[in-house]
């Protein structure tokens, strides 16, 4: 039997360096860095004080959020993730103002926590002996399945409603496990993707074990440096990404607008062996997922045109390629380009992976390779094994077919996704 | 404080939580929260904290059962303030 073919119907995306898919597009065109100095955390005792927030004004909340829904909101994850959620959702063509429940119609809306500065006023109240002061509201901002609970609310959705969360594979995971949900013929349509909230109380764990950069307090739009021998860690990011994932019956029969077709994907993990550890991947499961995307989707190595990696901006950088060149059989000129959006926006955490898969399907669906910014220095390990070119810090206008992205996570976690370029 | 005073003050503190202008703008000492202004269950733990900042006072469990209309707000109001 046939599979059933999978596209993406809506976009929406809330990122450090642009808000919605225009002034995204441009932004990462332009390899504009959304890196910001934050006085709060140098104030804090932070080693990195610099970080990627977007900018979101009272005047847009309004746009998405009742005043009641915004009366003692403190979530900024749920707010990143309702405002793509619902852009995505518009983006489609689809109705936001709805009465009735769509049983058709889903959300796998992923996060690794839940409203952290919302979670810190509640213990202060609740030391302070006041439980009953709370409000109404804490659990919803802060219990995991926040962000599609929201959404499902807003959308009237009345298909699986749910979080994933595997750290910084969440993002990516979320497309994969919606694109599986519809190919099994369970939903329509599944809204996916992910979030994260910003700020000292989420990023602090990260300072604490130095694994961000310290050295570019002064110029934040440097600290960002995937691939490049002077990378020294990664800068903190946050916002949300989300796409509306649909069958192209559907698609079709509702006369939407398509971006891309999702062609497959894989997750596994490393099972923190091998040299796989909580914080650093297994490089025998990268490779093996890398592999296992290619074969689901049906897609021999060298038709991919462009990789958008996971690409952190630390040491594992150079080892995340090797596992690109073995996973793929590809290597020197005959590898394909190679990318890091967090070069701009930083790791956006649980929000990467779909903010960068975002990234990545404008980019199929206009035909251009974004700048990776900061990699003038190349690392030589790296050029050792990919050409130089395959790497650029300048836009390249280019039709592109196929884009694999990948995302990877603590506890060892693994997500590969294949995107082409749609071909009724 | 007069009953009309603390009626409204209580429409100040219940606007942002109804979902029915028109029973709110109609509103009255019978007027209840749930059936009548289609205040959502949950957010009347809201209300009862901001009457309590609002009058200073402190809203027990049981009152805060029975506190399901503009009456019973009124009069559990009274009482918290006359124990003061």
């Amino acid at each position: 039997m046939d599979k059933k073919r999978i596209v993406i119907t809506g976009m929406g995306v809330v990122a450090p360096n642009g808000i919605g898919l225009s002034s995204f597009t441009n932004a990462i065109k332009n390899g504009t860095s959304g890196i910001l100095f934050y006085k709060e955390l140098e104030e804090l005792g932070f080693s990195c004080c610099i970080g990627g927030i977007p900018k979101i004004t009272e005047e847009l909340k309004e746009h998405y959020f009742t005043s009641l829904q915004l009366r003692n909101f403190n979530s900024s994850g749920i707010l990143y993730g309702c405002i793509a959620g619902i852009d995505a959702w518009k983006d489609a063509g689809l109705e936001t103002d709805v009465t009735d429940v769509d049983f058709d119609s889903g959300t796998i809306f992923g996060t690794g926590t839940s409203g952290v500065e919302k979670f810190r006023e509640a213990i202060y109240k609740l030391d302070d002996k006041k439980v009953k002061r709370l409000g109404s509201t804490v659990v919803a901002q802060t219990m995991a399945s926040g962000i599609s609970a929201y959404l499902g609310g807003m959308l009237g959705l009345g298909n699986q409603v749910t979080t994933n969360s595997s750290a910084c594979s969440t993002g990516t995971e979320a497309i994969i496990m919606g694109f599986d949900r519809i190919q099994s013929g369970k939903a329509k349509r599944m809204l996916v993707g992910s979030c994260s909230d910003h700020g000292p109380y989420l990023w602090g764990g990260f300072d604490a074990m130095r694994v961000m950069t310290y050295k570019h307090n002064d110029t934040p739009e440097k600290g960002s440096r995937p691939m490049s021998v002077s990378a020294s860690g990664f800068v903190p990011g946050s916002g949300a990404g989300a796409m509306v994932l649909e069958s192209l019956e559907s698609a079709k029969k509702r006369g939407a607008t398509i971006y891309a077709e999702v062609l497959g994907g894989a997750i596994n993990s490393g099972g923190q062996k091998n040299g796989g550890t909580m914080t650093a991947p297994n490089p025998k499961a990268v490779v093996q997922c890398i592999k296992d995307a290619l074969k689901n989707s049906e897609v021999i190595a060298h038709e991919i045109d462009l990789i958008n990696g996971h690409l952190t901006a630390t040491s594992k950088d150079a080892q995340e390629i090797e596992s690109w060149t073995k996973a793929l059989q590809l290597k020197g000129t005959n590898f394909p380009h190679i990318q890091s959006l967090k070069s701009m926006i930083g790791h956006c955490l649980a929000a990467a992976g779909s903010i960068e898969s975002v990234s990545s399907v404008l980019q199929l669906s206009q035909g251009f390779i974004f700048p990776t910014v900061n990699c003038e220095d190349i690392h030589p390990e790296i050029s050792t094994m990919i050409n130089s070119n395959k790497l650029s810090d300048k836009l390249i206008s280019k039709p592109l077919k196929i884009i694999a992205k990948a995302s990877f996570g603590f506890g060892d976690v693994n997500a590969c996704v294949l995107f082409k370029k749609f071909d009724s | 404080m007069t009953k009309e005073e603390l009626i409204t003050s209580l429409k100040t503190i219940v606007k942002p939580y109804i979902q029915d202008e028109e029973a709110f703008n109609n509103l009255t000492e019978e007027t209840d929260f749930i059936n009548d202004l289609k205040i959502n269950s949950a957010n009347l733990v809201d209300v009862v904290l901001d009457v309590e900042d609002k009058f200073d006072i402190e809203i027990d469990n049981d009152s805060m059962e029975k506190m399901l209309s503009v009456k019973a707000a009124i009069d559990i109001i009274t009482n918290k303030l006359n124990q003061k």
